[in-house]
């Protein structure tokens, strides 16, 4: 094993400790949410997708170089908005009772 | 040398931009610690995914291949935002499902690209580079196919049953020899391309046969299983292309899943490896079919729409159970209208959520709050259960085995064990239920059988409509 890889692997290890830590203080209720954005997260593979299919000879050929950053940016751009959509719905209940419409205009 | 000092300097902006993103997304998912900045966690998770796209940009060869870019950006965030926004939050599990394969998918193919690079036909691979090239592949290709039969499932496509068949494990025992041969083939530079196409081709088919014996009720385990795979094989593709962002959130998105997958496990008692090998509610089931074979055991007692109606407006606490079953009748807009009624008369009304139910970690969750539930009305399975022999009435829409006392009481059951919602501590429990058909797991509920349980047959939205009706009018 090369130095390189053991700094990527030390970069790896830390890391899922750190999602271990920030991931067992998501509520349950949250869970649905924290699945859409972790799945949005991963679409980070869209670095990934660009990098090796927008050079001058990519190896997939042209075809399956759109199909890589399509399907990546489906990725990140669904799991986001998606996200961002189950999020919106999650209500104290102070402003449950009151219609959605007319009061969330005026903020 | 100041062109190279130019190029260094990029490069460092680069990196260091990368850098911001991994921080980005660490406090976007701490943020989500409480539903109250949950949604400002998920703005600074964009923000961080919007800096690391522009430092991409910086690097790419633009003149080449600009089109490239802009249809695959293009047609991906015009899909991607379309389904997103028309999507029902009963059908969330399944776009997560699709969004979460294409990830993988992506991985695999950027893994495969990286490989191809180093022109594996005529030179040696490095071994670092090939390792994690297949290794990517591979997982990638199980995310990908996997979560396509999940889909499918979910959307019921094809039958949300256990498909199983003879020799299913040997099966899939003998394609992950297959792939890891082929691991290892590309490791010594033995027939390096048809080995690593090779892996790629068993992981893939590998990844369709070993969702297809999973079962509905088991989806929690699967879907949070592949959204960890997916994370494993973007945090690979970083190892492959020499890329911290993509180890470091590819890393917090395999730890997330991995949690989730283990929480799941245990909310049903089971391993995970029995979830994945056991194909529940197949092998296992002991009743008969239908409510002939039921007969053998108690009577159950079946209510009408005026008595429950008053049971839930004259009660003092009223704690809804939902299940699998309500999403299904899209019923949470009746259930939340429901409990408007019963609030007007004084009625407190809280809902009990056990871990897995629905289809997919926090399913029910999110239906409640799409139907104006708000967030503390939702308790979890140990908030909850000690308040139930306190409570007047459980109300149990759609939900079976989560709530059956064999769970607690009969070690024969193959359900014993799991943890349960204690509905038949309350003082009378209401089940809405289609039919007498026993639920996925096949195995008959005592419940139904207790002297304080009464059941209201029906569709579960067109039941509670017509409660919301009775209940004004007393």
């Amino acid at each position: 094993m090369n130095a390189h890889l053991l700094n990527e692997l030390t970069v790896f290890v830390l890391a899922v400790f750190v999602g271990l830590e920030v991931i067992s203080k998501v509520p349950a209720t949250l869970h649905t949410p924290l699945m859409s954005a972790t799945n949005a997260i991963h679409g980070i593979v869209l670095v990934g997708a660009l990098l090796v299919a927008v050079v001058s000879e990519p190896k997939l050929g042209p075809a399956l170089s759109v199909l890589v950053v399509f399907l990546a940016s489906l990725n990140v751009f669904g799991g986001y908005v998606v996200t961002q959509r189950m999020l919106a719905m999650f209500k104290p209940r102070a402003t449950a009772p009151a219609p959605a419409s007319t009061n969330g205009a005026k903020r | 040398m100041p062109e190279t000092a130019a190029v260094d300097a990029r490069q460092l902006g680069i990196d260091f931009a990368y850098l911001i993103t991994g921080v980005c997304f660490i406090m976007g998912l701490r943020y989500m610690s409480t539903p109250k900045t949950a949604r400002l966690g998920n703005s600074v998770s964009i923000a961080g995914m919007a800096i690391a796209l522009a430092a991409t940009g910086l690097q790419l060869d633009w003149q080449a291949a600009w089109w490239i870019a802009l249809v695959g950006l293009g047609a991906g965030a015009g899909v991607g935002i379309y389904a997103a926004r028309a999507v029902k939050m009963t059908a969330m599990p399944q776009m997560v499902a699709i969004f979460n394969g294409a990830g993988g998918g992506a991985a695999a193919m950027v893994a495969t690209a990286e490989f191809l690079a180093h022109d594996p036909s005529t030179t040696a691979v490095p071994l670092d580079a090939g390792i994690t090239s297949v290794l990517t592949a591979i997982i990638g290709a199980i995310s990908f196919t996997g979560s396509i039969i999940a889909f499918l499932k979910l959307q019921e496509v094809m039958t949300g049953r256990p498909i199983v068949y003879a020799g299913q494990q040997l099966v899939n025992a003998a394609l992950a020899l297959a792939a890891i041969a082929g691991l290892v083939l590309v490791a010594l530079n033995i027939a390096t391309v048809p080995a690593y196409f090779g892996a790629l081709a068993a992981a893939a088919v590998l990844g369709v046969l070993f969702v297809l014996p999973i079962g509905g009720a088991d989806m929690p385990v699967i879907i949070s299983l592949l959204n960890s795979f997916t994370g494993l094989a973007a945090a690979l593709t970083g190892f492959a292309l020499g890329n911290n962002v993509l180890i470091i959130s590819g890393a917090l998105v395999g730890a997330s899943g991995t949690l989730l997958t283990l929480m799941m496990g245990k909310a049903m008692n089971r391993s995970v490896a029995n979830v994945l090998f056991g194909a529940f509610g197949t092998v296992k089931t002991t009743a008969g079919a239908g409510p002939a074979a039921h007969a053998g055991g108690g009577t159950v007692r079946e209510s009408s729409v005026d008595d429950v109606a008053t049971m839930l407006a004259y009660a003092r606490q009223v704690i809804v159970v939902p299940g699998y079953g309500m999403a299904v009748a899209q019923a949470q807009h009746s259930v939340r209208e429901l409990a408007d009624q019963l609030e007007k008369k004084g009625v407190e009304v809280k809902y009990a959520i056990h871990p897995v139910a629905g289809r997919m970690p926090g399913h029910m969750n999110v239906l409640l709050a799409e139907a104006n539930v708000p967030y503390p009305a939702l308790y979890d399975m140990e908030d909850i259960n000690p308040e139930f022999p306190r409570t007047d009435v459980a109300l149990v829409i759609g939900a079976n085995d989560v709530t059956n006392p064999d769970a607690r009481n009969s070690p024969s059951s193959p359900i014993y064990g799991m943890p349960i919602l204690d509905v038949d501590k309350a003082h009378q429990v209401v089940v809405l239920k289609r039919s007498m058909k026993p639920g996925f797991a096949g195995i008959d509920n005592p419940l139904y059988e207790l002297p304080n349980a009464s059941m209201l047959f029906g569709d579960a939205k067109a039941s509670i409509d017509k409660l919301v009706g009775a209940v004004k009018t007393l």
